[in-house]
């Protein structure tokens, strides 16, 4: 399978995502520079966490309009496969890919630390090796990472499925003290209504190994590869 | 001419960093505050032939860019200089 893994300045996870992908997963990935026009026939893109463009504005709200992230949007309504992990979600929610928004931690708080989402619909590409209800350990590091949506559509992505992960604690319990940035309904991930493009704040790319970070990511990967072939 | 945007966080979202300067204007003794929003402030230099047109230009650049309709409100004010 390949992929491409977008660098934008001021992205900072592209080298891990690139390292797990090739090193940990044994796939074809190549870089993608945000100037660039084309995906390199990539048949996943990742939009890696980082700062792009220093945050200016409002997280992802610049690199939206980044040259590459036109083949990008043509990409996802050709119904190819796009994650975004942390600023890449952000970007994905700025370009009206995803529904809603992320917004300042509700602690005003950068957080970097080590959290646990449960799997709530193991249907989506991005989740089809995982079981409903599977617990996955991630680190998170963060400051905007509030997800917030307006009630009637977050009603309507819990009837299609599209809140794929949510913060739990280590029994897979929903709780206030368990959602680490104060996101609506404890949302960590979700998927459009087409789920061909996914976001989520935690990082599944430095948590493919078990001496460092563990291996909660690899589920992630796992399924978009697992469905590919 | 000179347009103003005020971009503001929308009622009823959660705005921790509102919050946050509330309770610190409260802990130096003003008690009458009753709310604190932050927001964004934007002054943008435009050449357009009427106030009606800045306006217009403006509001498109707010609602492509300068805001997020999911979370922000926004107002414009033109001055014709």
């Amino acid at each position: 399978m390949k992929w491409g893994v977008v660098r934008f300045p001021g992205s900072l996870d592209d080298g891990d995502a690139l390292y797990a992908l090739r090193s940990i997963l044994g796939q074809d990935a190549a870089m993608l520079w945000h100037k660039d026009e084309t995906l390199g026939g990539a048949d996943c893109v990742v939009l890696p966490g980082g700062f792009s463009y220093g945050d200016y504005l409002r997280c992802g709200a610049i690199a939206r309009f980044s040259p590459i992230m036109k083949s990008v949007l043509r990409f996802a309504a050709e119904g190819g496969l796009v994650i975004g992990i942390c600023n890449g979600f952000q970007i994905l929610c700025e370009a009206h890919l995803l529904p809603g928004a992320l917004m300042r931690n509700r602690s005003l708080s950068f957080i970097c630390d080590f959290i646990y989402v449960r799997v709530e619909n193991a249907q989506t590409p991005f989740t089809r090796a995982a079981r409903v209800g599977e617990i996955l350990r991630l680190p998170i590091k963060h400051g905007e990472g509030c997800f917030v949506a307006p009630a009637e559509e977050l009603a309507q992505m819990e009837e299609r499925g599209q809140v794929v992960l949510r913060y739990v604690d280590e029994a897979g319990i929903e709780s206030d003290a368990a959602n680490p940035n104060g996101s609506m309904r404890s949302i960590a991930g979700v998927a459009n209504d087409r789920f061909n493009v996914f976001g989520l704040m935690p990082h599944p790319e430095h948590a493919v190994e078990k001496m460092v970070g563990g291996e909660g990511g690899l589920k992630i990967f796992q399924s978009i590869i697992g469905g590919a072939r | 001419m000179q347009v103003k945007v005020f971009v503001t966080p929308r009622k009823g979202i959660l705005d921790p960093q509102g919050r946050a300067v509330e309770g610190a204007l409260k802990s130096l003794g003003f008690n009458g505050v009753a709310s604190v929003h932050v927001g964004r402030y934007v002054v943008i230099e435009i050449d357009a032939p009427s106030k009606a047109a800045a306006e217009a230009a403006v509001k498109q650049m707010c609602d492509q860019l300068l805001a997020n309709p999911n979370i922000e409100d926004y107002r414009v004010e033109v001055d014709a200089g």
